[in-house]
C-alpha cells in the first residue's frame, strides 16, 4: 500500500524484520510488519535476552517507552510493549510480551536504568509484576491507592473520591457518589456492533433465532410464493374510463 | 531556665546523620507539583526521590472512552506550555493508522505553528530557568514574546492555549493572510529584538554561568541509557533531532541546523534551547515563504467534515457531518508508535486501534518522565541550590509528566 500519510519517516525497513526474526530464533513467537511498524512478540521469560541482543548486536540503543495494554478476553491478558529506538540506524521497533496478573515479567532495569520508572508505571496502572525491579512502588496514583486503574474492568469514575473536610480539618476519602449518571454515549451504528437494545426492540433479543433450514426456500411457481391470486387489473383503471 | 549547651554539638567525634527534606510539592522552583524527597549531607545532595503523579488525571483512560476527535483536546492539556506540539504527535498517529494524505498547505501550517509553539515553550522555559537561578528581568522580557505567540495562536484557532487546531487530516481552519504577514513582520522585528535583548543579559552573565556551567554533567552514554531526548540529549553532544532524522510533515523541505552542547551541563542544555529559538524562527520564515495556496484539510469526508455551505445544499454532506460529530470516524485496527520532536524532547503516542470509533489504548510517552527519573543521578554530589538549576534545565511540565 502506498504511503499517503506524513507521519515520521524512518530509514527503510527492507528485510529488517526477517533479519531480527532470524537472529532471535525461537525467542520470537510472532513477527509482523503493519502500518509501517515492526512488531515482535517474544517469549516472556527471555525478554532480557531479546532486549540485550537488540541493544548490543542490532544497535537499538535507546528504550523510549514501556507501555501496558489490557486485553481481558485473553488468557494472558496484559501486554507489555517496549518501544526501542536506534539512533544509528534510524529505526524504531516494538517488542511485546504477554503476561497475566500473577506471572512476573523479567525486569529491563539491568539493561537500561530508564526502565525503572517505566516499569513502575505499568505496575501501577495494570498490576503487572516485574521480577528484579528494585523499586517497584506505585508512581502516578495517590499514596495508598488500591487497584490498578487502567485495567479495562476498572470503572472510569473510580471507587473513591476525596474532599477537604472542614470538620476533620483534613482530606477525607469517600465512596464515589455521582450527582448524575456518567453518560456514555455510544454512537456506533447498530449494524456495526453496538451492543445496546434499541427502544421498542426489547423482544428481538429474547426471541430465539429461527432454526437454520436444510433446503433453501425457492418459488418455482406463483402458487409457491404465497401471494394469493392475481389482483383484479380492472380495479386499477381510473373510474372515468368505465363511464 | 538553663543553658546546658556548653559546647558546639559538632566538636569532635559525633557523626552527623544525613537528613531528609521535602522539596515541594508547593515550591515555586518545582515547576508545578513536584515533590522531591531529598537526602542531604549538610548542603550536599546524597539522594533524590522525586514523587510524581500529583497531577495525574487519567488522560489515557479518558481517551479510551472518547472518539478519536473528542480525544484531541486532551493533548492540549498535557504539556500546557506547548499544546500544538502535543497535538502533532496524536494527529500523525491517527493519520498513520488511517493512511490518509494531508494537503501541502496544512502540512506547512502545522510545521509553522509547531515551531511557533517551540518558541513559545522555550520562552517560558528559558525565562523560568533564569529566574530559578536568580535573575528576574529576562523572564519578564521573554514573557512579552510569549504573549505575542499566544496572540498568534488565538488569531488562528480562537484559543490562546488550548487550541485543538490540528486535526487528523489537516488543521481545523485556514488562517487569514494578515496573520501570516504579521507573523513575518514579527519574526523580522520584534522577536530578534526582544530575544537578543533578553539573552544579552543572560548568556555571558557571570552569576548565571557560575550557577550552570559544570552542573549536572551528563555523558553521551548516560544520555542514551536514561532515555534522554530533545535538548537534553543534544546538550550532551548527540546530534539527534527527530525533525531531521525522521522528518514528518514538511520538515524534510526545511533547512535548519541542530545545535549540540559540548560539555553536557545545564548551561549547554540552556544554550541549545536558545539556539533552537533562532532555528525555529528560520524554519518559520521558510514556511511563510514556501507555503502554497490550497485546502487545509483532507477532502476525505469520512474523516474531515464538509464545508458549512456544502451542508446547506447536499444531503450527503449533512449526513457526513452528523455522523462525524456523533459516531466519529473509524480507524483501521492496528498499532503504531509515533513520536515527534516536541520542544521538550521526544513526545510519543502509542496508539492501539481495534477498528471502532474509539482508541483501544492510547499510551502517551511524556518527555519529562524519563528526564525526571535521571534527576537522582544528575543531582548526586551537587549542592541543594543546584537542584533548581538542574530542574530548570530539564524543562519539566507536570501536565505532561503525570498525564
Amino acid at each position: 500500500m502506498a504511503i499517503l500519510h506524513s507521519a515520521p519517516r524512518y530509514a527503510p525497513f527492507d528485510g529488517v524484520k526477517d533479519t531480527l526474526a532470524t537472529a532471535l530464533g525461537d525467542l520470537v513467537i510472532e513477527a509482523k510488519e503493519e502500518h509501517g511498524e515492526i512488531v515482535l512478540l517474544v517469549v516472556r521469560e527471555r525478554i532480557q535476552d531479546v532486549l540485550r541482543t537488540l541493544r548490543d548486536e542490532h544497535e537499538y540503543q535507546q528504550l523510549m517507552e514501556i507501555a501496558g495494554a489490557d486485553y481481558p478476553q485473553r488468557l494472558d491478558r496484559f501486554e507489555v510493549v517496549y518501544c526501542l529506538l536506534s539512533l544509528t540506524r534510524n529505526h524504531r521497533l516494538i517488542v511485546k510480551v504477554r503476561t497475566d496478573e500473577a506471572t512476573p515479567v523479567p525486569t529491563a532495569t539491568t539493561l537500561w536504568p530508564v526502565a525503572g520508572w517505566l516499569e513502575r508505571e505499568v505496575y501501577d496502572m495494570y498490576g503487572v509484576l516485574f521480577a528484579g525491579n528494585p523499586d517497584l512502588r506505585r508512581i502516578l496514583t495517590d499514596y495508598g491507592f488500591q487497584g490498578h486503574p487502567f485495567r479495562k474492568d476498572f470503572p472510569l469514575t473510580g471507587y473513591v473520591e476525596l474532599r477537604y473536610s472542614e470538620e476533620d480539618q483534613r482530606v477525607v476519602y469517600e465512596p464515589v457518589r455521582l450527582a448524575q449518571d456518567l453518560r456514555q454515549f455510544d454512537f456506533m451504528s447498530p449494524w456495526e456492533g453496538a451492543d445496546y437494545v434499541l427502544p421498542g426492540d426489547e423482544k428481538a433479543a429474547q426471541a430465539a433465532a429461527p432454526a437454520p433450514v436444510a433446503t433453501p426456500k425457492d418459488t418455482p411457481t406463483p402458487a409457491h410464493t404465497g401471494a394469493g391470486a392475481a389482483a383484479n387489473k380492472e380495479a386499477t383503471k381510473p373510474s372515468g374510463d368505465k363511464a | 531556665m538553663s543553658f546546658s549547651l556548653e559546647q558546639s554539638p559538632t566538636t569532635g567525634d559525633e557523626v552527623i546523620t544525613n537528613y531528609t527534606i521535602n522539596f515541594g510539592p508547593q515550591h515555586p522552583a518545582a515547576h508545578g507539583v513536584l515533590r522531591m524527597v531529598m537526602e542531604l549531607d549538610g548542603e550536599i545532595i546524597e539522594r533524590i526521590d522525586p514523587h510524581v503523579g500529583l497531577l495525574h488525571r487519567g488522560t489515557e483512560k479518558l481517551i479510551e472512552h472518547k472518539t478519536y476527535l473528542q480525544a484531541l483536546p486532551y493533548f492540549d492539556r498535557l504539556d500546557y506550555c506547548s499544546p500544538l506540539a502535543m497535538e502533532h504527535s496524536y494527529v500523525l498517529a491517527v493519520e498513520k493508522l488511517l493512511n490518509i494524505a494531508v494537503p501541502l498547505r496544512a502540512q506547512y501550517l502545522r510545521v509553522l505553528f509547531a515551531e511557533l509553539t517551540r518558541i513559545c515553550n522555550h520562552m517560558l522555559n528559558i525565562g523560568s530557568h533564569v529566574m530559578d537561578v536568580g535573575a528576574m528581568t529576562p523572564n519578564l522580557w521573554l514573557f512579552e514574546i510569549r504573549e505575542d505567540c499566544l496572540t498568534f495562536f488565538e488569531r488562528a484557532s480562537g484559543a490562546r492555549m488550548h487550541s485543538a487546531w490540528f486535526r487528523p487530516g489537516g488543521v481545523h481552519q485556514d488562517v487569514p493572510l494578515k496573520l501570516l504577514t504579521d507573523m513575518a513582520d514579527w519574526l523580522d522585528t520584534r522577536l530578534p529584538q526582544l530575544f537578543d535583548d533578553a539573552m544579552s543579559l543572560v548568556v555571558d552573565n557571570r552569576i548565571f554561568k557560575q550557577r550552570n556551567v559544570d552542573i549536572a554533567v551528563v555523558s553521551k552514554d548516560d544520555a542514551v541509557r536514561w532515555g534522554f531526548s530533545g535538548p537534553m540529549i543534544r546538550g550532551s553532544g548527540i546530534p539527534w533531532d527527530i525533525r531531521k532524522a525522521q522528518p514528518y510533515d514538511v520538515y524534510d523541505r526545511m533547512e535548519f541546523d541542530i545545535p549540540v552542547g559540548t560539555r553536557g551541563d545545564c548551561y549547554d542544555r540552556m544554550m541549545v534551547r536558545v539556539e533552537e529559538v533562532r532555528q525555529s524562527a528560520r524554519i518559520m520564515k521558510q514556511c511563510l515563504a514556501q507555503m502554497p495556496e490550497g485546502p487545509v484539510h483532507s477532502d476525505d469526508r469520512k474523516v474531515m467534515p464538509p464545508k458549512r455551505a456544502e451542508m446547506k445544499s447536499s444531503m450527503e454532506s449533512l449526513i457526513h457531518h452528523f455522523k462525524l460529530y456523533t459516531e466519529g470516524f473509524h480507524v483501521p485496527a492496528g498499532e503504531v508508535y509515533v513520536a515527534t520532536e516536541s520542544p521538550k524532547g521526544e513526545f510519543g503516542v502509542y496508539l492501539v486501534s481495534d477498528g471502532t470509533n474509539k482508541p483501544y489504548r492510547c499510551k502517551i510517552r511524556p518527555t519529562a518522565f524519563s528526564h525526571l527519573q535521571a534527576m537522582d543521578f544528575m543531582s548526586k554530589g551537587h549542592m541543594l541550590p543546584d537542584a533548581t538549576a538542574i530542574l530548570g534545565a530539564i524543562d519539566v511540565v507536570f501536565g505532561e509528566c503525570d498525564r
